[in-house]
């Protein structure tokens, strides 16, 4: 073990690789290990995916940031550009604030064709108007070729928060309720499936989408609603074992219940991936008090983008800080964060 | 050991001298060298480990691990115990 | 999903479990050989169903977990050299070597790709014509097939900048060592199911038989396992000792033929060192003679390779079934997926790696 002056060393690693940017206990211990205490920050606030400041005047605005690195550029269903106005769009919805304006910054790689940059400007002013927020500023800037894999967008997202809201990871209690507003995994499968190596056919396409009208219809229907989560990098697992440290509460998932579209269990199968570990870009995981649950899932599930949503577990006394899983075949086991990037198995 | 998925194959050629064939797995496919069990046809499952089918798969034999299991007797529904807690 | 759906139903599982406590009246150790079989077990928690005689201990058939460190060593320097491709299943990128792992080696600018099939090799090495690509391949004897496929094609298509760093192993050679272990304590075996589609069970037969011990070759799925599990039982309760396939769907006595011909073709058996038990003789195959030539080992001069294992790792005591993760004192402090010590805790199906991934701080109870 090192002193305070300098950074512990996350996993056996003392350079970044990829996994630390996987979602997963990498991505969480170089957050908790490098990033909170080189920069003094609370070691026992929840880590939460968008804060929220007062300003004087008493009104709320909350503020979130975040990176697109996303490769290929060009996704079944969806493209770089869709995705980075939709991803900051939903940190901004899940934490139950309005979102309004976005800022973002491109770091392009030379050589990186106009007509790709224009596709992927035009997907964004798209998701923009669909979303209702406004894309307010930006800033280039050019890299060379090499540097870049064609295009980052780093985005910061704006919203309000309306008065009286007070959601948050830490406020889970036992007793309440998971839930999902669909199918889990896509976007990680979509990804995946057209990566040179493993590529396999398939029709699936990512789920990228703009939450923030599921989330009012929700938030409508059940006010009570703790906290949410858009189930992005690491997947299901990631966001319910954040919530169980969060809150200090056990959580149990019942496979069964789990909405996972045939195409994702089946190139699941055959990479020997978990989906609780992969990404999805459209959907919401929400904690419900459970005299609310119903009132949630039907609300989710009258929303276009919450049709397959379900009730898929619950938060318990046991088990404080740990994920467990009531398997189809009837055993319980942990459902642990992944360590780094999903890399498919032949074993 | 041996990740291998059960597939069904939707067709079969031979491609340079090696018998390849697209295997769908449920709603993902992918090309799978048939090249060991190259009496298939198309309609039938087999077992993909690595890209390569390494057997057909009989679906009397799946069947018969179930009539076994009848035979047993033990046909009631017992509801699934949960272990007390984790370990 | 066909095939599997069915093999996963809690009813059917129970009826099983139920089934193998009424047949047992006495203690025993059943070994799974399979890796795959061991993460599925974990998974699925199915060795806290089983009655409290019934003890599971998992084998050594994770070729991950058993490919010597100066093996994996020799892949990372393989893998340093400029210019060179390194394609490699999933599995191997974090198996931590002497210095670090392959994925670290690529944060640091080696050109290590992931294949999912020993055919995506043959790919990269079309297309990247003025490099050399090594194939990192590894497996049991299921895998063998498809290895010595891609390095035959690679030889007809005339892919000279194509060579494989071989490391494979057999299970037959493996069971015998760990039979004939002074402390060994397994009864019976759940022999390797897809092993055997292409090997077939003849090979197991003369063990069974000289050792005494009832071997089912068994599928990966629940139902698969706990059929698996009562049918040994129920041979060991009886005093039997005979092969038994359970299996059935996708293993035939005689095996695959055709896959055994391409493997005899470019392999050939010889000695073999594993991770953790030492060297087995006859326990590998290596490149034939005449195709020495795509041999990565001699195309590749990497100078000596001097190996450091960890000092507190017992990946080889977990292997022949003699420790359970729990008992090694790195379990979950020292030693964790994210920083591992030893290849059982890298592996997907290494059992260190299985029992914490799925939560198994303890054992299960006795």
């Amino acid at each position: 073990m090192t002193g305070v002056s300098c950074p512990l060393p996350i996993g056996a690693y003392d350079h970044v690789v990829l996994g630390h940017g996987s979602g997963g206990r990498l991505s969480a211990d170089l957050v908790e290990r490098l990033f909170v205490p080189t920069l003094g920050l609370d070691r026992n606030a929840p880590l939460e995916d968008q804060a929220t400041v007062t300003l004087d005047g008493g009104a709320r605005i909350a503020i979130t940031t975040d990176s697109f690195v996303v490769s290929p550029i060009f996704f079944p269903g969806g493209d770089i550009g869709r995705l980075a106005i939709d991803g900051t769009v939903n940190d901004l919805a899940v934490g139950g604030a309005d979102p309004r304006w976005i800022a973002a910054a491109f770091v392009l790689e030379e050589g990186l064709p106009f007509a790709d940059l224009q596709r992927i400007v035009a997907s964004m002013r798209e998701a923009c108007r669909e979303a209702e927020v406004r894309l307010v500023t930006g800033d280039t800037k050019v890299v060379e070729r090499g540097k870049g894999d064609g295009i980052f967008i780093t985005t910061t997202g704006v919203g309000t928060v309306p008065a009286g809201r007070s959601l948050s990871i830490a406020a889970a209690r036992p007793g309440d309720r998971i839930l999902v507003s669909g199918s889990l995994g896509d976007h990680g499968v979509a990804i995946l499936s057209v990566r040179e190596g493993i590529a396999l056919e398939t029709e699936l396409k990512s789920d990228v989408a703009p939450v923030i009208g599921l989330v009012r219809a929700l938030l409508a229907a059940a006010p009570g609603t703790r906290a949410m989560r858009d189930p992005t990098r690491g997947g299901l697992a990631s966001a319910t074992n954040e919530l169980a440290v969060a809150s200090n509460i056990g959580v149990r998932l019942v496979e069964r219940a789990l909405p996972i579209r045939d195409e994702v269990r089946a190139a699941c199968e055959i990479w020997g991936l978990e989906p609780l570990h992969l990404a999805s870009e459209g959907r919401v995981m929400a904690i419900v008090p459970p005299q609310e649950a119903d009132r949630a899932l039907a609300a989710m599930r009258a929303h276009p983008l919450g049709r397959d949503a379900a009730i898929v577990g619950e938060c318990t006394a046991e088990h404080s800080g740990i994920v467990s899983l009531v398997s189809r075949a009837g055993g319980e086991r942990i459902v642990a964060m992944l360590a780094g990037e999903p890399l498919p198995r032949i074993c | 050991m041996c990740l291998g998925v059960p597939g069904r194959v939707v067709d079969a050629a031979l491609e340079d001298g090696v018998m390849m064939g697209r295997v769908d797995f449920g709603g993902v496919a992918r090309k799978v060298c048939l090249d060991h069990v190259r009496d298939v046809v198309p309609g039938e499952y087999v077992l993909v480990h690595v890209g390569f089918a390494l057997s057909k798969l009989d679906e009397a034999e799946a069947k018969r691990v179930f009539e076994l299991l009848a035979e047993l007797g033990q046909l009631e529904d017992i509801p699934p115990e949960v272990p007390e807690g984790f370990r | 999903m066909k095939f599997i759906d069915e093999y996963r139903e809690a009813a059917t599982v129970n009826q099983l479990t139920s089934a193998i406590a009424a047949a047992t009246t006495r203690p025993w150790v059943v070994m799974e050989v399979c890796g795959g079989q061991t993460h599925s077990i974990v998974r699925y928690g199915l060795d806290a169903l089983l009655p409290a005689g019934v003890e599971l201990v998992h084998g050594p058939g994770c070729p991950v977990c058993v490919t010597p460190l100066e093996t994996i060593d020799r892949a990372h320097a393989i893998a340093g050299q400029p210019g060179v491709i390194l394609c490699s299943f999933g599995d191997m990128l974090r198996v931590p070597g002497s210095n670090g792992d392959l994925l670290s080696l690529r944060a640091r600018g080696a050109d290590v790709r992931v294949v999912y099939s020993p055919l995506d090799a043959l790919t990269v090495a079309a297309a990247n014509p003025t490099r050399q690509v090594v194939f990192f391949a590894i497996g049991f004897e299921t895998t063998a097939p498809p290895n010595a496929m891609a390095i035959a094609l690679a030889k007809r298509r005339g892919l000279s900048n194509f060579s494989a760093l071989v490391s494979h192993v057999l299970v037959p050679p493996a069971m015998k060592s760990i039979l004939d272990s002074d402390d060994n304590r397994v009864q019976g075996f759940l022999g390797p199911g897809h092993v055997c589609t292409v090997m077939g069970t003849s090979e197991y037969g003369p063990i069974a038989e000289h050792y005494r011990v009832p071997i089912v070759v068994t599928g990966f799925e629940p139902v698969d396992l706990l059929d698996g599990m009562l049918r040994c039982v129920r041979q060991l309760e009886a005093g039997r000792a005979d092969v038994e396939i359970q299996y059935g769907r996708a293993v035939r006595p005689e095996g695959n033929a055709a896959a055994r011909a391409i493997v005899e073709e470019i392999f050939e058996p010889c000695d073999r060192g594993w991770r953790g038990l030492g060297t087995i003789a006859m326990s590998g195959l290596r490149l034939r003679a005449e195709h020495r030539e795509l041999d990565a080992e001699t195309r590749f001069s990497v100078g000596h390779i001097a190996t450091r294992e960890s000092a507190v790792c017992i990946s080889g005591r977990i292997l022949k079934g003699l420790a359970k993760p729990c008992d090694c004192p790195a379990f979950g402090t020292q030693c964790t997926p994210e920083a591992p010590l030893g290849a059982t805790m890298v592996s997907s199906e290494g059992a260190c790696s299985a029992y914490y991934q799925y939560g198994r701080r303890k054992g299960p109870a006795a």
